[in-house]
Order: structure tokens, then C-alpha cells, then sequence
């Protein structure tokens, strides 16, 4: 389709702006604009009918299976948008008089409340603007503890290998030495690996669990035990929170901080690129280093962002929270975990699963046996899947299984969608063994369809002359 | 089985001794697994490199991946080239090398070509 500059013709602006009821005043030349303003000028009409089109081409969870794994995709209820834009709520302003906003207050002191009894910690800052910040937040909690007490050798951050790959870069932006530790065969920590890195250089662990192959690491009382011991804290990555909401808390599992990404677990479209929320709790030792804002509580020991972070998507988070309940919470966790055992049942004679045991909310299928039969790769087949009118899973994720296809269908998928999955996977499977070519060549069914990422990759063209 | 001259470890980098310099590249299976190669990362001239710890990485279409050093010494050059051409490493593996390292101390416990052909069949 034609970008809106290329629609664009003059005069077709529209725009009708009203009288101008001040006095006319020109800019003086030196801030002028020398040439003319190229903006697109199209009427109302072409303006509506350009975004349909854009709508027509893409694909959301409102379109169907959407089961991108590690980065929870669910869809989210209207009600939590509903709230969001209440009026009285998107009228406030961050610079208001605290009496004018006591609602607001009252949103943040709620949500926080909840959360932590969610996440088993005692207190909580809504600051970060998503999860790779809220990361970058806990792990400066961690930094600002060591500090405080002197105990300036703690250079180091264990990170698994199988950890997401904001983990590693978190930990290097807060000025740590990241120490990678291998994964046991089983695809949980290696308890042997981190008693090795383990030393009075440790600053602290970071972990996920479950893990990103969709484990619950058994052995997380002994992993946190161990890291205590050597005068490490341990922070838990809140991505896979969806697993495990309502039924286990990182809290009692023995980790010093976490992060909860609000727009994955509770609510708020995301992959858009934001807005996201990425809460960020700890236990009270800890408390004193939260990041406060400025503005509104008279400054902190840090300050991560401005205000109390993005408001709206912590009342969506709310309203899920409160929508749900307390029966709500735990069962949309069991149903998640319910849905991901269930596919991955019903796909394991398809391709075989990485780990082929209970998994939680999310599995790995691990392709490489089949590529060696067929030629056809995991990118190939989750090109198919868009043929057969599904979003593919992530790909390639995480890196210690070859040929990953990770599949997380959530809590809000029906099992008849589950075996239309199932089915398609099949399909796609026999496709690849009696026509590998067609594979290496899907999508067939799209507006564009098999896009040359090497070259893009190597030769970016990242601006164009409209 | 090519490359008899070259020694291999156990995470797919080759290395050659030549003229004094320990030479290190990635191997055929490493480019492999890796896919079409879009960007390298390279250490500059004069860093110290320690065996076993990464000394640079590699950007394929799917990840990114460590480069791990087989030795522990000196970069005395720097394969360039990479930069602007990193497709080297896919279509000429063997013959894009990627560091060449002096004043090395210490070295991995390395396979003969023979023995990493033997592990590669294990790991793929």
C-alpha cells in the first residue's frame, strides 16, 4: 500500500481552523522556516480509509492465535480501557495540588498494595516505563544496598543462559560484570555452575521462574539459599509472572526485589512499543532505595523517570487486579498453564517439545530433527503457520534449545481454538515433508511475504525522500 | 576431513599458529548454525583476550553470539574487513580470520580437526 505522504495531493487538507482571535505576529527570519512544512494533505475521508488499511494488514490477538511465548501477548479486557479513560482520571495533572488528586493517589497506594501482596514484597515503586527498566531499577537497588554498606568488591551478576537477553544488558548498564552460568540438562539452573561463580564478588543473581523454556526451577529455595549465603541479593525477572500469579510468590521463593511488567500480566496492549508499566517491589530492607519522584514526594535516593511513572497503565492494571479478584488471579494462571500443557499435548507427535515434561505457561519445541529430515527450519515452518491464518510463536528463543519454537497460548485461548492449533501445526509439518520448497518461500497468503532479513539486516535503508 | 592445520574449541572457533601470531576464526559449523552473519563486533588492537571469555560477538538474522577466546594474550591485529563485510565469515569461514593474538600465556584444551568433527556430530 501507498505510504500517506504518497497519497498526499495539494489542497486536500483537512483542516478548517478558526479565526485567529489574537494579533498577528511574524517570526523573525533567523528561527523562520526556510523551506515549506511537507506534511500530507489529505481529506477526512482519505484520512479514515488510509488507516483502515493499515488495520487490514496487520495482525493482533484480535485477529486470532496469537501465541507469542516469553513476552506474554493476552488479550486484554475492555473494561481495563474503559477505566483508563475516564475523564476524571486523563484530566489529572502530575503538577496538581495533592488534595486535587487524592483519587489518583489513592489508585497508586491501592495498586501497590495489591501488588505486593501478588509479589510478596513490601513496598513498590511505580516509576519504571516498562520491564527492561524496571529491571535497571531493581538491579540499582541491588548496587545502592552493596554501596551503602561499603562492600564495594560485589562486582558481579550471575545470569543463566537462558536468562532474557535484557537480563545480561541490564546488568552491564548498572556498571556490573555479567558472569553467564550454563543451564543443567534439564533446562533450570545448574546448582553446581552457581556454586562455582558464586564468591565475595557476587552482587547478586538474576533469574526468571519459570524459567524461559517454561520450567519452575525446583531447586529455587536452594538457589536463593546459596546466593544469600554469599552475601548476594536475587532479583527475579516478573516476565513469566502469569504462570504463577496467586499461586507462588517470588517473595517467599527468597528473591530481594522484583519487576512485574503491568501491560503483560495485568493488562494493556502492548508490543507496540509502550506505554508499559514495569512496577518494581522489594523487601523493607530495601525500601529506602526506592526511586521517588521529585516532584510529588520531595525527591529520593533515585529517580528513574518523571512523576509516578504511566498512571493509566497502572489503573488498568488495577481494574484487572479488582475485575478478577481473588479467586480470578490464581485461576487465570491455572487456565494458562492448563492451555500451554494442553497444545503442548496435542503437538508433541507433531514436533518434539525441548523438555518433555509438565511445563507452566509456556513450552519449547525444538525443530532440529526435523530440519535434518526436511531442510525446513523452525523460521520456515513458523512462516507456514501465517498461511494457515495464525501468528507464529517467538522463534529462536531461547538459545540453548536449536531450532526453538516457544509457544504460550495463555489463559484466554478456548480449547477448540487449542485443537484448530494443534491441527494447523500438523498440517504445516506435512507440508514442509511433501513440499519443503513451498516452506522455504511462505507466506503465499500475505500483503508482502517472505521479507530478505540478511539484507535488510546489512543494508538498512532507514529514511526516505518523500 | 579438510583443515588438518587448525585446532578447534569446544565453542566453534578455530585457531592457526602462523608466524609467530595465534590466529582465531569461527569454524564452518559455528557460521552454520549461526546463519547469514549481518554485523561483528571485534576488540581493538592492543586488548587483552583471556581463553574461555568472550572478545567479541557476532550478529546472525536469528542471535547474538559470544565470540570466546581459545588463548589468553595480546590482539595484535584485527581483521577489518569483517566490519564492512561480515558475509566473510559465512561464505569463507577458514579463510576469514578474525583476531590474530601475541604474548600468549595460556590456551584452551583444544581438538584436533578430527576431534571436533567427532563433537560437532554430538552437538548438532
Amino acid at each position: 500500500m501507498k505510504l500517506v505522504f504518497e497519497k498526499s495531493r495539494p489542497g486536500h487538507a483537512s483542516v478548517i481552523l478558526p479565526p485567529l482571535d489574537v494579533e498577528k505576529t511574524e517570526l523573525p527570519e533567523s528561527i523562520g522556516r526556510q523551506s515549506a512544512l511537507r506534511l500530507p494533505e489529505l481529506s477526512e475521508t482519505e484520512v479514515s480509509r488510509h488507516y483502515t488499511e493499515l488495520v487490514h494488514e496487520v495482525y493482533g490477538v484480535n485477529c486470532g492465535f496469537y501465541p507469542l511465548g516469553s513476552c506474554t501477548m493476552k488479550y486484554n479486557p475492555r473494561i481495563d480501557e474503559e477505566t483508563a479513560s475516564l475523564p476524571s482520571f486523563t484530566g489529572a495533572h502530575p503538577l496538581a495540588p495533592a488534595e486535587a488528586v487524592k483519587g489518583c493517589r489513592k489508585v497508586l497506594e491501592e495498586a501497590a498494595s495489591l501488588l505486593e501482596e501478588i509479589s510478596g514484597m513490601d513496598a513498590m515503586t511505580f516509576q519504571p516505563a516498562a520491564g527492561a527498566h524496571g529491571e535497571f531499577t531493581g538491579v540499582l537497588l541491588i548496587k545502592q544496598y552493596h554501596d551503602a554498606r561499603g562492600d564495594e568488591k560485589r562486582r558481579k551478576i550471575i545470569v543463566p543462559d537462558s536468562a532474557h537477553g535484557t537480563n545480561p544488558a541490564t546488568a552491564a548498564m548498572c556498571g556490573y560484570e555479567v558472569v553467564n552460568i550454563a543451564s543443567a540438562p534439564d533446562g533450570c539452573v545448574d546448582l553446581e555452575a552457581l556454586k562455582n561463580a558464586l564468591g565475595e564478588d557476587t552482587a547478586g543473581l538474576m533469574l526468571t521462574n519459570p524459567n524461559t523454556v517454561g520450567l519452575f526451577d525446583p531447586n529455587i529455595l536452594e538457589i536463593t539459599r546459596l546466593v544469600h549465603e554469599a552475601g548476594g541479593l536475587c532479583y527475579y525477572d516478573g516476565a513469566n509472572l502469569n504462570a504463577i500469579m496467586g499461586h507462588v510468590r517470588p517473595g517467599d521463593m527468597g528473591f530481594d526485589c522484583v519487576h512485574m511488567n503491568l501491560h503483560k500480566t495485568f493488562a494493556t496492549p502492548h508490543g507496540g512499543g509502550g506505554p508499559g508499566a514495569g512496577a518494581v517491589g522489594c523487601k523493607a530492607f530495601l525500601a529506602e532505595y526506592l526511586p521517588k519522584s521529585a516532584l510529588m514526594d520531595g525527591g529520593g535516593p533515585i529517580q528513574v523517570r518523571g512523576f509516578a511513572g504511566n498512571f493509566l497503565v497502572v489503573l488498568k492494571a488495577l481494574t484487572y487486579i479488582l475485575t478478577l479478584g481473588r479467586e480470578g488471579i490464581p485461576q487465570a494462571s491455572e487456565t494458562a498453564v492448563l492451555n500451554a500443557n494442553y497444545l503442548m499435548q496435542g503437538v508433541k507427535d507433531v514436533f518434539k517439545p525441548a523438555f518433555d515434561r509438565i511445563c507452566m505457561h509456556e513450552f519449547v519445541l525444538d525443530l532440529s530433527d526435523y530440519k535434518k529430515e526436511t531442510g525446513v527450519s523452525a523460521l520456515d515452518v513458523a512462516k507456514g503457520l501465517i498461511d494457515y491464518g495464525i501468528h507464529p510463536p517467538t522463534m529462536y528463543f531461547p538459545l540453548i534449545v536449536h531450532e526453538a519454537l516457544m509457544l504460550e497460548p495463555t489463559e484466554t485461548e478456548s480449547r477448540e481454538t487449542l485443537d484448530q492449533v494443534t491441527e494447523i501445526f500438523r498440517k504445516v509439518r506435512e507440508d514442509g515433508v511433501r513440499e519443503p520448497e513451498k516452506l522455504h518461500t511462505a507466506p503465499h497468503s500475505t500483503v508482502i511475504g517472505r521479507p530478505d532479513e540478511v539484507a535488510a539486516a546489512r543494508n538498512p535503508i532507514l529514511k526516505a525522500q518523500l | 576431513m579438510e583443515h588438518l592445520e587448525y585446532q578447534f574449541s569446544r565453542s566453534h572457533e578455530w585457531v592457526k599458529e602462523e608466524d609467530g601470531l595465534t590466529i582465531v576464526g569461527i569454524s564452518d559449523f559455528a557460521q552454520n548454525a549461526l546463519g547469514d552473519v549481518v554485523f561483528v563486533n571485534l576488540p581493538e588492537v592492543g586488548d587483552e583476550v583471556i581463553a574461555g571469555e568472550a572478545f567479541g560477538d557476532v550478529e546472525s538474522v536469528k542471535a547474538v553470539s559470544d565470540l570466546v577466546s581459545p588463548v589468553t594474550g595480546t590482539v595484535a591485529e584485527v581483521n577489518e574487513e569483517l566490519l564492512d563485510s561480515p558475509e566473510l565469515l559465512n561464505s569463507d569461514p577458514y579463510g576469514s580470520w578474525i583476531i590474530k593474538v601475541e604474548n600468549v600465556t595460556d590456551t584452551e584444551d583444544l581438538l584436533s580437526a578430527a576431534a571436533y568433527e567427532e563433537y560437532c556430530e554430538t552437538e548438532a
